[in-house]
């Protein structure tokens, strides 16, 4: 790891005015500690803003949910109006990582934690999305079984927050502070697809700090749920994952957000599956055809074939979960 | 020399060893070790010494003990009953240091500091084959706080070529793998370390390479070696055979050939054949290898994560052209080998030669990446076909293998196909294939997990074929006693009686059970000594320079002392793990329990022989009037008469009385091998290729259990590890650049607490009257050879399919349940 100095922060502006040359914010520091050590990132300075108070906390009001980006993935999870109006959430925060990580990992750090293709965080590769000059994506022709079955055409990573895909799937925007003031972002433009830029994942640019984020209150008749799927229970990453968000009407779906995770360099949204759902009953038929829908069109590499079955397991069981039709899946991982 | 087979056969209690079958020789598990071949020339102690006549328990008791008569050597102690009579033996014994350890108080190597220590970092290759021609070390030098530097001459643990004039000379080893190690850097702190190793620069000329091990079998693939190449193993067994024929990576075949396989076919009634794939594992102690080495002109100290002080020091003395007496090496604490940490390794010879330059003591720790390099279980491919009777009765065995310990040799199959089952007709050829990869190494019971995955799978397959259950069927071809026993248990105590046909759940989670097989090897290790010491205060200490890798020996030797001593195995004091005490056995080949116990009872007999004989004047009688008896000394014509032990050391007319004994040939040699049945339950999910283990049995023989705690420990640990096997750890290697992809404990997957299942163990004793404890290692045929082939099964049953590919990830079952359409893999 190279050397670093270390600032320590209790004000937003404070941590503004030390984002400067190269500077970094820490927040958990998990994935940012996992970079510096493996020598993917060298930031000549740490910004933490663990100790900043107004970037804590979380408040369930009537017109939604307002998160600090420190609020902890156990703290999302145990929250007990997170859990009966916004279960998808609980649950992607729920079972990400492990019990120490989540007492450790906020959701600022989550949503902005960088891809694990293990070309990126080699130091034995140069990746174009380290800034190499090379134009090649290793996975293309490498190793790809982890890698994304959609848009992988420039670059093959999966995004791996998982708590960016329920958000994703109910509309939630973040809160972005600058010198310059504050701009308001939906999640749903606030990942940024390798076409656009191969070295930012987000739109976050230098001298920005997440400090919040806003979930709009569910309609009423709204039932959401989140599962990740893999190899392994204990802490691994999903090789699929879905997020659902149901706007029930009696047996029938009026409205329906049906998002996956680890599909594609960014979490996304299937409008033919959703298509599928809107104005549907629930049931394991319209759950299945649902799933088949959100993968037409997949373009999966050598080794990957096998996730799109995954996920069209996911996306159906999630589905049947979030309709109260079936249990959490013992199949599910985390 | 012609190869040797154990048979089968030669598990049997009644008879003796048929003349024209020797022990041991077998795929990866022949004694290499000196140590062992030494046993193997050795005759049974009738032979060699004066001998009384002892009767001993016998057999299993779920078939009724009997008696047997051997010839025991004079100054060896009476037979022990079974275990139901003694007192510490065979009792559940909680580990001796499991306090210290649990608490931090246990210092392993990775935690030993010395004043001025020194820290070292190695510097490994960016290439994954190539010439080295320069290494530029001034900046490095420079930089403050650096003491030393080396750069490495000659690299240990790869394969070397019988002619070594194919290859030009240089002052720089080939590089053949990336992360093969260079050079490497001491200084004040790890840091400055890591930051002086990054300094080091290397310029190579790169040279073609493979890791593919298909790829690497086709005619015009890069070789990794110009011309034949040979490896030795090292003190925990492994390397492959020598001086077999070698075309391009093609190292082999091992023949073994036991009659006539195509007659054998011919008269076979029903043939089953199939093509197995297992992957690369990687050892992943915990504890990376690691030393800590204190050259000092009059003594060199090291401190060594190892699972053999001896062989480390005699590699050490072999290297430096030290007189052993000159190096100590020490080993409280030890965070796991399996296999792969016997001898001084690079990392070992490189921290010597810093120390040696820099007047220091200097620690040098593989990091995590550099741990899944050093080592590693070879993969396989094999092709394996059986033939058999309509009644089951095996009439020929063929099995093909091709496996990959990278720049290594030792990738046969063959020991589970060769002496599970008796067959009149065999067949087997293994391969080494050389690729640019890290060099294989022993890893616990060798050549067993690949081979059984398939061997056991396919007699799984055979019974499917002649409809005959496969427990009928291993009644019908498996003559080991213990495991009837072990099956019978099985039938008895599992679900087996409501297994369903394959593959009949309707829905998408299907369940299914099955079982599979081992058999391992006893080796003895001769080189097994001790000192057994008690104090006029009583107090009682037990040394041997045998070490402790997490086993539990410290508590298995607390227990032979106890028993012999009668007080508590906590208040025998354990000093093991340094070669300044009496020179034990390395622990590899599950050796340790069955070569040290019968030394340390026999010191403990001794000692306890001249206590009394020392005593006795002072109690006006003698010596053969004094018996232990409930933990108590009593005179045998008046039991009145009874004292503890500390009474009867205190009259002891020197401070202390001791005896140090090194282990006797074994009283006879009928059982060789022993094994155990494990039993699985499991889930599949058919849509997400999630294979979830619900519930293991097995059934187990070790010999007499001296600490059943501990043999069931050793247990759920190999089980545990046979799953991980089985469904997750797989070494990932990018073919187009040659690193390895996954090197870390994150995409190295390994089981975790939540995969964990229901686990039963029943151990079965089996006293064999060949050694004054009768105790058997468990370390190997626990759980880590049947699991993959035991989920095999299951999965067959679950679903109707037959996974022939390991681990079962996914991505593997998808494809095998044929869920991945073609379009899908492009
Ligand atoms: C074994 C393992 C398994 C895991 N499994 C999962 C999983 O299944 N699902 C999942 O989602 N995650 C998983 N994780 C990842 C883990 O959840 C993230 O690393 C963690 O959430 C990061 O949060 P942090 O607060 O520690 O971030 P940090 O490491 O502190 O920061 C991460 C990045 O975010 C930036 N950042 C942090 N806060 C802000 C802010 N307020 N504004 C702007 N930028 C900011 C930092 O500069 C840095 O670049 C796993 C991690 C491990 C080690």
């Amino acid at each position: 790891m190279n050397k670093f100095a270390f600032v320590d922060c209790t004000t937003v502006d404070q941590a503004l005015a030390e984002l400067k040359d190269g500077a970094v914010i820490k927040a958990g520091g998990i994935d940012l500690l996992d970079l510096m050590k493996d020598g993917i990132v060298t930031p000549p300075k740490l910004v933490n803003i663990r100790n900043v108070s107004s970037l804590r906390g979380i408040t369930a009001s009537k017109d939604g949910l307002h998160l600090g980006p420190l609020a902890t993935l156990s703290e999302l999870a145990a929250h007990p109006e997170i859990q009966r109006d916004y279960s998808a959430l609980a649950d992607a925060a729920g079972h990400a990582a492990t019990p120490q990580i989540r007492n450790m990992a906020t959701l600022g750090g989550n949503l902005t934690q960088r891809p694990r293709c293990w070309y990126f965080r080699s130091s034995d590769f140069d990746c174009k999305k380290k800034g190499a000059g090379s134009d090649e994506c290793h996975a293309h022709e490498g190793e790809n079984q982890y890698h994304a079955v959609m848009n992988n055409s420039t670059c093959a990573m999966v995004h791996p927050s998982s708590t960016a895909v329920p958000l994703l799937a109910m509309n939630a925007q973040v809160e972005i502070t600058s010198k310059r003031g504050k701009r308001s972002v939906p999640i749903s433009e606030f990942y940024v697809p390798p076409e656009k830029s191969l070295i930012n994942e987000t739109v976050l640019q230098t001298g920005e700090i997440i400090t919040g984020i806003f979930v709009p209150a569910p309609e009423s008749g709204t039932r959401s749920a989140y599962q990740k799927y893999g190899e392994k229970e204990s802490f691994d990453w999903p090789l699929a994952d879905a997020g659902i968000v149901l706007v029930m009407e009696g047996e029938r779906c009026r409205k329906a957000a049906v998002v996956m995770g680890v599909a594609a360099p960014t979490p996304i949204r299937s409008q033919a599956a959703e298509a599928v759902l809107t104005g549907a009953t629930i049931n394991e038929a319209t759950a299945r055809a649902a799933a088949k829908a959100a993968m037409q069109g997949a373009t999966p590499l050598s080794q990957n074939g096998f996730k799109v079955q995954l996920f069209q397991t996911a996306i159906y069981r999630t589905i049947l979960l979030a309709a109260g039709q079936m249990q959490r899946d013992p199949s599910a991982i985390g | 020399m012609a190869p040797e087979i154990v048979l089968a056969a030669q598990e049997q209690q009644q008879s003796t060893q048929p003349k024209s079958v020797k022990k041991g020789v077998e795929g990866e598990a022949k004694p290499t070790r000196e140590a062992e071949k030494k046993d193997e020339q050795t005759p049974t102690a009738a032979k060699s010494t004066a001998t009384r006549t002892e009767t001993f328990v016998f057999g299993i008791p779920q078939n009724g003990l009997t008696k047997k008569e051997r010839q025991v050597p004079l100054d060896e102690p009476p037979p022990l009953a079974q275990n139901s009579e003694l007192k510490y033996i065979g009792k559940p014994t909680p580990r001796y240091d499991g306090m210290a350890k649990a608490t931090g108080r246990g210092k392993y190597t990775a935690d030993i500091q010395l004043p001025g220590m020194l820290y070292a970092r190695m510097v490994d290759a960016t290439i994954p084959h190539g010439r080295i021609t320069s290494v530029d070390t001034s900046a490095a030098e420079a930089l403050p706080g650096v003491k030393a530097i080396h750069v490495i001459e000659h690299t240990f643990g790869i394969a070397a070529l019988r002619d070594p004039k194919q290859e030009a000379p240089s002052k720089y080893p080939v590089i053949r793998y990336a992360g093969q190690p260079i050079a490497a850097v001491a200084a004040t702190s790890p840091q400055i370390a890591s930051d002086a190793a990054a300094l080091i620069k290397v310029t190579y000329d790169r040279m073609p390479f493979v890791v593919d091990k298909q790829d690497a079998r086709a005619p015009d693939a890069p070789t990794v070696f110009p011309g034949p190449a040979d490896a030795e193993g090292s003190a925990g067994g492994g390397g492959g055979p020598k001086n077999v024929p070698q075309v391009g990576n093609v190292h082999g075949p091992e023949r073994k050939k036991v009659g006539d396989v195509d007659k054998g076919f011919s008269e076979a009634d029903a043939v089953v054949e199939g093509e197995y794939f297992t992957q690369v594992q990687t050892h992943s102690a915990l504890e990376t290898h690691g030393f800590v080495v204190d050259w000092k002109p009059e003594e060199v100290t090291v401190y060594a994560s190892t699972q053999g002080t001896a062989s480390v020091r005699d590699e050490f003395a072999e290297v430096f052209k030290l007189p052993k007496s000159q190096v100590r090496v020490i080993t409280e604490f030890m965070g796991g080998g399996f296999g792969a940490k016997f001898g001084a390794g690079n990392e070992g010879v490189v921290a010597a030669h810093l120390s040696r330059k820099a007047k220091l003591p200097v620690k040098l720790m593989l990091d995590r990446k550099q741990e899944h390099i050093v080592c590693n279980r070879p993969d396989s491919h094999q092709k394996l076909k059986i033939g058999a009777k309509k009644d089951g009765t095996l009439t020929a065995i063929s099995l093909t293998s091709y496996g990959t310990a990278g720049v290594g040799t030792g990738a046969g199959t063959a020991g589970p196909a060769t002496n599970l089952y008796k067959c009149p007709n065999l067949l087997t050829e293994e391969y080494d294939v050389f690729i640019n990869a890290g060099p294989g190494a022993a890893f616990r019971a060798p050549g067993h997990p690949q081979g059984c995955f398939a061997f056991e799978q396919a007699i799984d397959e055979l019974a499917v074929k002649l409809d005959m259950d496969p427990m009928d069927l291993r009644d019908k071809i498996d003559e080991s006693p213990t495991r009837r026993v072990e099956r019978k248990i099985i039938r008895e105590r599992t679900n087996w009686k409501t297994r369903k046909a394959a593959g009949v759940d309707t829905g998408p989670v299907k369940r299914g059970m099955g079982i599979a097989q081992s058999v391992w090897y006893r080796f003895i290790n001769m080189d097994s000594s001790c000192e057994v010491r008690v104090s006029r205060d009583g107090s009682v200490e037990i040394m041997s320079s045998v070490q402790d890798l997490g086993t539990g020996t410290k508590t298995l030797l607390a227990i032979v002392v106890a028993e012999e001593f009668g007080i508590s195995p906590a208040d025998v004091v354990i000093r093991i793990g340094d070669t300044r005490y009496p020179i034990g056995p390395n622990s590899g080949g599950s050796v340790t329990a069955g070569s040290i116990t019968p030394a340390v009872r026999n010191a403990s007999y001794q000692a306890r022989q001249k206590l009394f004989a020392a005593a006795a004047p002072k109690l006006s009688t003698t010596a053969d009037n004094l018996e232990m008896r409930g933990g108590k000394v009593v005179f045998k014509n008046d039991e009145s008469k009874s004292y503890s032990l500390k009474q009867i050391a205190a009259k002891m007319p020197t401070s202390e009385i001791s005896a140090r004994v090194t282990r006797g040939p074994e009283y006879a040699k009928e059982r060789i091998t022993y094994g155990g049945v494990d039993y699985v339950e499991l889930a599949v999910d058919t849509e997400t290729g999630r294979v979830h283990i619900e519930k293991v049995f097995g059934a187990h023989d070790c010999g007499r259990p001296i600490n059943p705690l501990g043999v069931i420990s050793q247990i759920n640990g190999g089980i545990l590890q046979g799953i991980s096997y089985a469904l997750f750890e797989d070494r990932v290697m990018d073919r187009k650049q040659g690193y390895m992809l996954n090197a870390n404990l994150e995409n190295y997957k390994i089981i975790g607490a939540r995969e964990v299942p229901e686990i039963e163990i029943e151990l079965v004793e089996n006293y064999i009257a060949q050694s004054s404890t009768d105790a058997a290692g468990i370390g190997e045929s626990a759980g880590i050879i049947t699991l993959a082939a035991a989920i095999g099964n299951a999965f067959y049953n679950a679903t109707g399919v037959r996974m022939r590919k390991i681990p079962m990830t996914p991505a593997n079952v998808l494809a095998a349940l044929g869920r991945v359409s073609q379009e899908e893999t492009a």
